[in-house]
Order: C-alpha cells, then structure tokens, then sequence
C-alpha cells in the first residue's frame, strides 16, 4: 500500500460523485419534461418519434400500465436482440463470416444485454459481427440504462406525490433518458476516447508485425462508442473477451479514469436527481453518502487484502529464500496494478456495471470475498444506473420501518408512511434476490452437468458458483472467470437468473412506487425519525449490512471465508 | 320492586382495573399456552408456525433415530427446546391475555340480572327482567337500584354510584338533558329517582363491549402489526431458502448436513423472539391504557394514538379551570383600595356562580370579613341590566360588564378615569374579562376575571411538542382572550369562536393533509367531531351519543389524559421496533455459533469463526437453540411493560434504542450462548 495508491482511490471516487451532481440536476430536468439546451436540436426528434410510434407524450400511467410498458419494450428488445444474435450470418458487415450463436447462448445473451447484466458466455472477438455489436448489443445497452433511469424517476415521482395515481409515461421516460442523456454525453466521451487511442472502425482486424518479426492479427471495430456506454450504462459488456483489461479498450491512466468516472457517476446522479424530483435533497445526499463510505471502504478493503504479501510468500522459508514479497499481481494489469485495480473492482461491483481492469478471479480470498459481497448485497453501491438508486430506496424503506418503529410512530420515509404494502413490495423485492442466487448455486453445487465448467476445485470453485450467480442475479455481468459458462445449463441458468434478478425486482418496486404514490405526502413533524442526517445514515448501513450478511453468511463462509482460512492455516504456521 | 338492592354508601365492586393478577393468572396462561399448541391456532403467526413445524419433523427424526437405535440424547434435547420455544411463544401471548380474562371477570360479576320497573306507555310499572328490556323502552330507577340497561336519563336527576365502571366510588350527579344525561347499566342509583330510556339492549351495552374489550375477543390484527408480520414472514422465508441451499452448498464442500441441525439453525435465524412476543405487546398496550381507566375500542386505536400529529383540546375544563376567578381588584383613583375591594366583595356577596365566589375568596385572602347584613337583599343577575349585585340598607352594590355598569350610571364611556379605563383594555388584552363595581351612585372600580391555566399544563404541551404532537386550543372565545390563554398555556396555535362544527371541519383539514388527529368531548355535539377525529377519547360522564362516537372511554373523565394515551401507543411500536431490532440482530450470534459447528469435522479452517470458543459442535448448536428458546421468556417482561417512552426527541430516542435493542442485540447472544454452553457442556448433556 502506498500513498499514492491511497490518493488515486480517494481521487477516482471523489471525482465519480462529483461528476454525479452536475448529471444528475441535469437529469432532474429530463423527467420533469423541462427545457435543455439540447432541445432545439432534439425537440423535433422526440416529437416525431412519439407521433412515429402514437404515443401520447402527455398520457400518464398507473403502476401497472408503467410496468408492463416496461417489461413490454423490455420484451421486444430481447427478441430483437436475440434474432441478431442468432441471424447474425445473413446480415452484412461481417467479414469475418461469424456465424449466428446457437440457441442457448444467443438466449443468454440477448437476456443479458436486456436486463443490463452483460454477462458474457461468448468471447466478442470471435463471435459478433460488428452489426450485432452496434445494431444488437450496443442498442441495448443504451436501453436497458435508460430502463433503470425511467423506474428511478417513477419512484421520485411517487414520493413527490400526493394521494396521486400515477407514475409518469414509461415510453416517455426511456426515450426522454437516451435522447437527452445518454446519447450526448456518449457521443461526447466516445470521442475523447477516439483521442486516447481507443480504436472506432468498421474493419474487424489490423495486421501487426511483433517484435519476433512474425505477422499477428488484432481484432479492431467500432470499440470506442461501446466502451462509453458500456461504463456510463452500467453495462460492463466489453467489445473484446478481456473487457477493459484489453489495451484497446483501455488502452491508458486517462482512459481508466474517465471509464472509471463514467461507471458510476450516472448511478450517483439518479440519486441527486432523484432527491430533486421527490423534493428531499437532503435524504437524497444521505443515500449518496452512503453509497460512496461503502463503496470507499470496499476499495480499502480490496486494496489491502491485494497488497498484502501473500502467506506464502511472507512465510520464513520464503524469505530465507530471499523472495520478495510483494502485492498479489495475479490476474492484474501491470499497467494499472493493486490501487487501480481495487477501486475499478470494488466500483464495478458495488454498480453493477462488470467491466474489469483485473482478472477478479485471481484476487486473494478477501479481495474477491469483498466484491463477491458488494455484488450480493443488492447492487445498491451506488449501484446501476437508476437500479442503484430504487434498490438503495428498497433498503431504506426497510430500514425506515424496522428502526423507525423504535421513535414510536408508525414509520416514515420523505413524508409516506411506511405500511403494511409498502412493506409487503419492498420484502417481495429484496426476497427475489436470495432466493434465485442461491437457489441456482445450490443445484449448480452438486449438478454433475454444471460443475463440469468449474475450473478450480474446494472452496474456490464454490465462490466460481457463487459468483456467476451472484453477478447473474445482481446483473452486475463480471465474471469471476474459471468457469465456462457457455454450457446449455449455464446459459439457461444464468439468464433466467438474470431475467429474476432484473425484472422480478422491478416489478415489485414500481407496485410500491405505486403504493407511495397514493398516500398523502405528509410534511415532517418533531416526532418522525429525521432521515436527512448522520445517524440515519449509519443506521442504513448498519441495515445494509446486517440483512445481507445475515442472507449470505454461510455462502460467503463456505466459498471465500473457507479459503482464506486455509491459506492462513496452512502456510501461516 | 327491584330484586337487587345494593347498600346506597358501599362500594359496590372492587375497581375493574387491574394491575396484576399474581398466581392463578400465571397459571392459567400455562394451562393456555399448551392448548395453544394446536396448529390452527397457530396459523395467524407464521413464525411460530414454522417453529412448530421444525419441531414436528425434529420429532420424527428422533423416532427415527430411537428405531434405528442411533444416538438420541442430542436429538431429544433439540426436540424438546424446539417445543419449547413454540410453548414460551404461547405463554407470552397467554399471560398478556390472561390480565385481561381477570380484568373482564371482575366486570362480569357487574354484570347482575336485575328486575327492571318498565314503564309502560300508558304509565303502568311492570317488573321485567334486564336481559329482555329492548331499546326504547323507559325505566323507572329509584335509590338503591342497579340501572338495568345503559340508556339516557329522560326525567328527574339522581347520584349515581359508577364504581362496577370507573372504579370510582364517589358518585356522580345525572341529570336528563344536557351532557350528562347518560347512565351505564350496572351501576347504581345512589339517592333521588331516574326515568331513563334505554339505549342498548342486553348483550351490546357499554359493560358487555366493555368485557369483550379487555378480554381481547375481538382482536384484529392493527396496520402496523400487519405490516410487520409481513416484514417477519419474508424473513423466515429467507431464512429458510438460506437453510434450504445450505444443502447444495455444503454437499459441494464435502459435508452432508443432518436434517435435525439444519432445523436448529433454521429456528434459530427466523425472527421467533418478536414473532414470540407480537401479540403479547399489542395484548399489552390495551392492557396499559386500562391501567389509566381509558378503554379502546380496537388495537387500531391505540395504535393510532401512538402516530397522532394534531391534538384538538377545549380549552374550558382541559387548559384551564373553566371558570373565570378574579385575580385583582383596581381601585377608581383617589379611593382607599379597601373600598373597591370591599364593594367587590359586597356585590358578590349573594352570588353563587364561580365568578362570584371567586370574588368572595379574593377578597377574603386580601383579609376582609365582612359578613352579610341582616336586611341584605339580593339583586340576581338579569339579562336586562346585565347586573347583579346586593342592596342592604340604603347601601346598593352592584357588579356587571363596564358598559352594563356605566349605563346604569347613566354615564358615557369617555366617563370612566384614564386609569380605570387603562385597566380595562390592559385587562381585555390580557384575555381576561374586566367587571366595574359600583357602590351606590359611583364606580370604585374594576376586578380583573382571569381565565386562568392550570398548572402543570405547560410543561406537558412542551413534552407534546417534543413528541411531535401540534396541540390545538378549541374555545369560544374571541381571538384576543384566546390568544392571551393560547400563549400562556403554551398551545401551538388555538380556534377562537369556534362553534362545534369548526371543530369537525378542522379535524378534516388536517387529515386532509395526512395528519392523524386526537380530541377529546363529551357533549352531544361532539359526537361527529369524536367519529372524525383518528382517536377520539370520549369522557365516560358525556352523552351516550359521544360515548358511542370515539373510540376510547376514558372512565375517569379527565380530559388531559389524552397525553398518556398518545403515549401509551408510542410505547406500543416503539416496543415492537426494538424487539424487532433485537429479534434480527441476535443472528449473527447465532451463526457464529452454529455454522462452525456444522461444518468443522470437514473444513477444520472454520474452527475460525467459533469466536465464543464453544465447547463442542453440539454443544454449541444445543447452546443456540437453548439461548433463542429462553430468549423469549426471558423478554416476556419487558413486553408487557412496554419499553419506556420518553419525549426526548425523535433522534435521541432511536439514539438510545439503537444501542440497547441494536447493539446490545448484538452483543447479548454472545455473552447468552456462551453462558448456556458452558452450563450445557459442565452438566454434560451432549
């Protein structure tokens, strides 16, 4: 550990929330239907693709109507997706001649690239055309954030109501995010990447001469525009099988910061937005602040576990041997090294983004145990984009109402009282998420057919299980790699997971939503639980992690703790 | 006539609330507890249901060990202690309801048949007995009779003894007309004569709502006991797909896991301590507002009463005394104070309204005597002059609002002294009333009537406002007096010249913006302003149509009570919370205890995390499951005291329940288990 270290994941946190702020006032203003200055320009497009498509733009929907709009748009995305992926040998530019996926990875995929997860069962280079990048992967990635982005507004909305009954327009929602949001600002930064060096080209290949003199073939395509979506969106599916480890993707120190910065600055601005639209900025900057502590003290911890000289080598015989003990660099960057590398993984697994600048899988037991945990603990920190911010509400409201009973009042959050379906919604959401992940990686344990793909025996290959679940379920997309997951009952598995994951916890939030839109917004009185403040934060924290260490406790002994008790016990005496 | 005569002077019953209830509650409530063992009965608490359900399959399991001759000393226990918890839970709610059956005992023996004298339509008195009266139907209830039915008094007054209700044993004057016309069948007609019509025919008076009320028969589950059974059965149904996938996991670690262990751990996580004790604390709260004699008509009520955001008080009788008294008397210059003090005194020598005697007592603490003459004649108020006062002699005294007093002087405002007319207004802003005395042909000078607060209310209006409570102050008065009493009692903001349905429109502009609104009223007309209001505490000396409209009686008729109903419902959630609290932080205890021991034979690196050092793997699972059964027992107490409410302020109150019930949930089941194991490994029992 060094200083520097310390400072460069002090800095790249600090800089991902401070960019949130400015994106996320401007956000406000996109689900509040107010002017930007890009109207002019993007005014006459939003306009005619709602009369294209015979959307009233000014028709508001209940709940339900909010939702299946959702899970509809949701619907047909994945069928578009999954007739690219499977159609991808009749379409054109494919130079390559790849041919399409076979039925159950292009399932996986397109379910993947639907609900935001990007788990990747294919390796990029050798599998997509670059239509099915662009036409296929990249427009979902642009959708399944501005799906994320539109529930957070309708959950602002709900809190800002009064005894109200609906939640905004879906369709207006995702169009509104991606035309005024996420389009410009990617254009923007595709471009400054361009300028660092990250190729953006239709030809698949260049040829290079290698030092040997031999001739090798490079993969190349229009790598720039995926990359800043793949990190702005909380995507994380990258263009190449070795995602932002791969030069080409990240190929600097300003590349990785800037993709730093961009996977988790938007989750930080649906918090800020969000606190404007619902009225409580204050409560808003509670849950960013918890956000980035946890977040923060993720990377510490990571940080730490991985410049720890491994027992091994810190062991006597080792160094009467003179071997020198330095930082775990397994599975890293040279480029990045320990500090880079710990605050990427603790930011791609607290937002659900799954981009990697390291190879987690080859972290030490408590690094990848840490964001193996981030992962599990609902991807909240801060989270995906729009899906961080109405997890973090989910908790909150769960915290509100098992603590808030103790200042003797029949729990509040920002002015709705927290009752019997409020309740109800938010157990029914936070329940889905234990019972796919581990559901799944029970069978998974003991299922001939699936362990097959577990490269790594004992406890290690448990966590291989645990994690695919985990990011799957979480659609958090980063792999803890080892395991092969194009397999029918991997793919199958995992997108179904992924499917629960997304979509089972959508639901039940836009039905609570719903429920809080309908109540009275009350205004806040001496004797309600004050949640704009220090203490209300760590007793959110406090919640956060006591429920999901109480949910994963024994997984994460069996899987990781097991194993970092044995490299303890049997190289530590 | 009547069968049942009962001693005018002795008190007629044992006051109905109950502190306690010693052994045979005790004894009853495990009789109780075991009945209750019975699934069904268990099917409106899922915890406990799934705690029997564990047991159920730890029993076979046992059977099935005992045939296959295996080991069965470890299994037994686990049995046991699992039917154990599920017993302690049936206890807590037991014992809760069981203060209750011996409180409604106390008023069924109240409860007497009486033969009641009918009054026919044509006059005729007829004996007829109580139970067959029906509404409508006139009485005839003489001294020494128990009033058959509660009804309202149409003709006559009467004291009546309301002990079998109130416990009080003073009695109390009815009369028909007005807001003390009601009467409660049950209690006793102490002198004078009653016709009363009936109003509730047997089976639904105020006595048998009553008995069914503490008795808990008709107990719904309250919002907020809703909304946490949900919370508590998402809980246990993660808890169970935790123990359920344990399987897999740990049959890829290389370890097959014993059902009956997996049961244990599984009872140990579901939240069994509040699942235990929820209904006892709800069973509880009623019981605590029974101890300040207020009955609740449902748990939703006293819930309510914990949430209240805006408290209507009338200010007569509630803030202030309700009578004006005089406070001081200013003499017209250039006058002996005695005069005026002694005109004061003469002119309200006769006079018997509280104003009056308020001037006597005045004028006697400021030590004059003097006594009545002989050839005094009273001048009693009338409407015409507006004046009363005293002549005797040539002497004439009188006393009346300043204008009613000049006029009769024939004099003109501008007549009065610039002294005397600063008194007024200074009087007037103050909120209090100025009266002019005059002796004889001159004004002497002016008393000053003081509406005048009662002690102690201020500092409990500051409390309310520290609680979060908005407190209203209802009163006729014009907006000047009002103001004066509104900022020296300390209310946040009054209604001056409010007419009673002010008070109901009031009560909906508050809801309407989400508050929950408490009231207190006993007159007729308070009745809708009592069936708006969230809470609505009705005085047991009001009218049957007030009494039927709240939600709460408060038998005592004391209408700052309200404050110890309003915290009686905080004590209420705030014991869930922290029982909750508590319930889910002593897990992590329980797996610090229990997943080293089920899995250390096969990943010896676990031994790690057995951070209590405890003594064997069974030994350690016993411990869990003897420390989570003991638990709820052991928390039985606080449950039915409720844990202590204090207006502190929102922050410092979670502050302070934070670190008991969260921290201390903590860090308690450490110390519990460690302590049951080492009792279970030195006794040797696994």
């Amino acid at each position: 550990m060094t200083w520097t270290g310390w400072a460069e994941i002090a800095f790249t946190l600090g800089l991902s929330a401070a960019a949130g702020l400015p994106l996320g006032l401007y956000l406000a203003r996109i689900w509040q239907g107010g002017a930007t200055w890009l109207d002019p320009i993007l005014g006459p497009l939003e306009r005619g693709l709602y009369a294209l498509a015979g959307i009233d733009p000014k028709a508001q929907q209940g709940w339900s109507a909010y939702a299946i709009s959702i899970l509809a748009l949701n619907a047909v995305g994945f069928f578009l997706l999954y007739a690219v992926l499977r159609l991808q040998g009749l379409a054109p530019f494919n130079p390559l001649h790849l041919g399409g996926m076979h039925p159950a990875l292009a399932f996986n995929t397109a379910v993947s690239f639907v609900t935001n997860t990007n788990w990747q069962a294919y390796s990029g280079e050798t599998t997509l055309s670059n239509v099915s990048q662009m036409f296929g992967l990249t427009v979902q990635n642009f959708l399944s954030a501005a799906t994320g982005i539109a529930i957070a507004a309708a959950l602002a909305r709900a809190f800002a109501a009064h005894r109200g009954d609906t939640l905004g327009n879906a369709f207006v929602d995702v169009t509104r995010a991606t035309l005024y949001l996420l389009l410009p600002v990617s254009l923007v930064f595709a471009l400054v990447l361009v300028a660092l060096g990250v190729p953006q080209t239709l030809a698949m290949r260049v040829d290079a001469a290698t030092l040997e003199g031999a001739k090798q073939a490079l993969a190349i395509g229009p790598v720039a525009s995926q990359e800043i979506i793949k990190q702005l969106g909380t995507n994380g599916g990258g263009f190449f099988n070795a995602n932002s480890a791969h030069p080409f993707e990240n190929p600097n120190a300003w590349t990785n910061l800037i993709e730093e910065v961009a996977m988790n600055a938007l989750s930080f601005g649906c918090v800020v937005a969000f606190g404007v639209v619902s009225l409580a900025r204050r409560e808003a900057r509670v849950l960013l602040g918890v956000m980035l502590a946890l977040v923060a003290a993720a990377a510490a911890a990571i940080y730490a576990a991985e410049t720890a000289p491994t027992p091994a080598l810190a062991s006597p015989a080792a160094q009467a041997a003179h071997v020198l003990a330095g930082p775990n660099m397994e599975g890293k960057e040279v480029r990045f090294g320990a500090s880079s590398s710990a605050v990427w993984t603790a930011m791609t697994t607290g937002a659900s983004d799954g981009g990697v600048n390291a190879m987690i899988e080859s972290f030490t037991p408590l690094g990848g145990g840490v964001a193996l945990f981030m992962i599990k603990l609902g991807e909240i920190l801060p989270g995906g984009v729009g899906s961080g911010l109405f997890g973090m509400v989910v908790m909150a409201v769960l915290a509100v109402f098992i603590a808030g009973l103790m200042v003797g009042r029949t729990p509040e959050y920002l002015g709705k009282k927290i009752e019997a379906r409020e309740v109800k919604f938010a157990v029914l959401a936070t329940l889905i998420l234990p019972a796919a992940l581990l559901g799944f990686a029970a069978v998974a344990a003991v299922l001939p057919a699936a362990l097959k793909s577990v490269s790594a025996h004992g406890p290690h290959g448990l966590t291989e299980i645990l994690y695919a679940y985990s990011s799957a379920v979480g659609n958090n997309g980063s792999a803890f790699a080892g395991l092969n997951a194009d397999t029918p009952w991997w793919d199958t598995t995992l997108a179904i997971a992924m499917a629960i994951g997304r979509f089972g916890y959508i639901v039940p939030v836009l039905a609570m939503a719903g429920a809080l839109a309908a109540k009275p917004r009350l205004e806040p009185t001496a004797g309600a639980l004050p949640t704009d403040g220090a203490q209300f934060a760590s007793l959110l924290i406090g919640v956060i992690l006591i429920l999901g260490g109480l949910q994963y406790f024994p997984a994460l002994a069996l899987g990781p703790g097991v194993e970092h008790f044995q490299m303890q016990h049997l190289i530590g005496r | 006539m009547s069968s049942t005569r009962v001693p005018a002077e002795a008190p007629v019953h044992a006051p109905p609330v109950l502190g306690g209830g010693g052994q045979g509650v005790i004894g009853r409530a495990l009789g109780d507890s075991v009945a209750k063992m019975d699934p069904r009965r268990l099917s409106r608490n899922p915890v406990i249901l799934a705690t029997w359900v564990t047991a159920a399959l730890a029993s076979l399991s046992l059977i099935d060990a005992a045939i296959t001759r295996q080991p069965t000393a470890f299994a037994l226990q686990i049995a046991l202690w699992l039917w154990a918890t599920v017993l302690f839970a049936n206890f807590a709610e037991s014992v809760a309801e069981g203060r209750g059956k011996a409180a409604a005992d106390a008023l069924r023996a109240a409860r007497v048949d009486t033969l009641a004298n009918l009054v026919g339509e044509d006059g005729q008195v007829t004996a007829t007995p109580a139970h067959q009266l029906s509404v409508g139907q006139i009485v005839h209830v003489a001294a020494g009779e128990v009033i058959p039915a509660d009804g309202e008094i149409v003709e006559g007054v009467a004291s009546v003894n309301e002990a079998a209700i109130t416990g009080e044993s003073a009695p109390v004057i009815r009369e028909s007309g007005g807001d003390r016309s009601a009467v409660t069948g049950g209690t006793t007609v102490v002198s004078d004569w009653i016709k009363v019509r009936v109003t509730a025919s047997a089976g639904s008076s105020f006595l048998d709502r009553m008995i069914a009320m503490v008795e808990g028969a008709d107990r719904r589950k309250t919002p907020n006991e809703m909304a946490l059974g949900v919370l508590l059965a998402g809980l246990t149904l993660v808890f169970l797909i935790v123990v359920a996938t344990l399987v897999g996991l740990g049959r890829n670690a290389g370890v097959r896991l014993d059902p009956l262990v997996l049961g244990a751990l599984f009872v140990c996580l579901i939240p069994t301590t509040i699942g235990g004790l929820i209904a006892a604390i709800g069973i509880a709260g009623m019981d605590r507002l029974l101890k300040f004699n207020v009955l609740a008509t449902s748990g939703r009520a006293v819930e309510a009463a914990g949430d209240v955001d805006t408290l209507l008080l009338d200010k007569t009788g509630t803030i202030t005394f309700g009578n004006r008294m005089a406070v001081e008397v200013i003499s017209a210059p250039a006058l002996p104070d005695s005069l005026a003090l002694n005109a004061a005194l003469m002119a309200s020598m006769a006079d018997e309204t509280p104003e009056g005697r308020s001037i006597v007592a005045l004028a006697r603490e400021q030590g004059l005597s003097g006594a009545l003459p002989s050839d005094a004649r009273p001048i009693p108020f009338s409407a015409a002059t507006r004046l009363s006062g005293l002549d005797a002699g040539a002497m004439r005294w009188r006393k009346g609002a300043v204008e009613a007093v000049l006029a009769q002087l024939g004099l003109a405002r501008g007549a009065l002294s610039p002294d005397l007319d600063r008194a007024v207004d200074r009087i007037a802003r103050a909120g209090g009333t100025p009266l002019a005395v005059s002796e004889n042909d001159r004004l002497v000078g002016v008393v000053h009537l003081k509406d005048v607060v009662k002690p102690g209310v201020k500092e409990r209006f500051a409390d309310l406002r520290r609680m979060g409570v908005r407190t209203v102050m209802i009163t006729g008065d014009n907006p000047v007096t009002a103001a004066a009493i509104a900022s020296e009692a300390g209310v946040d903001t009054f209604l001056a010249e409010a007419k009673p349905e002010d008070k109901l429109a009031m009560i909906r502009e508050e809801q309407a913006r989400g508050r929950l609104v408490a009231m207190c009223g006993d007159g007729a007309n308070d009745a809708p302003a009592l069936a708006q209001a969230d809470v609505g505490v009705a005085m047991q000396t009001g009218t049957q149509a007030a009494r039927e409209a709240g939600n709460m009686v408060d038998l005592d008729s004391d209408p700052t009570k309200v404050i110890e109903i309003i915290e009686v419902g905080k004590q209420l959630l705030i014991t869930r919370g922290a029982l909750t609290t508590f319930s889910i932080a002593n897990d992590v205890a329980k797996y610090f205890a229990i997943i080293p021991a089920i899995f250390v034979v096969s990943l010896p690196a676990l031994s790690a995390l057995n951070v209590m050092r405890l003594h064997s793997p069974q030994s350690a699972i016993l411990s869990a499951v003897i420390f989570n059964a003991l638990i709820i027992v052991a928390l039985i107490p606080l449950a039915l005291r409720g844990v202590r409410y204090r207006p502190i302020g929102a922050q410092a109150l979670l502050s302070r329940n934070l670190l008991i019930y969260g921290l201390g949930g903590l860090v308690a089941p450490f110390v519990g288990i460690k302590i049951v194991d080492l009792v279970v490994s030195t006794l040797g029992l696994v």
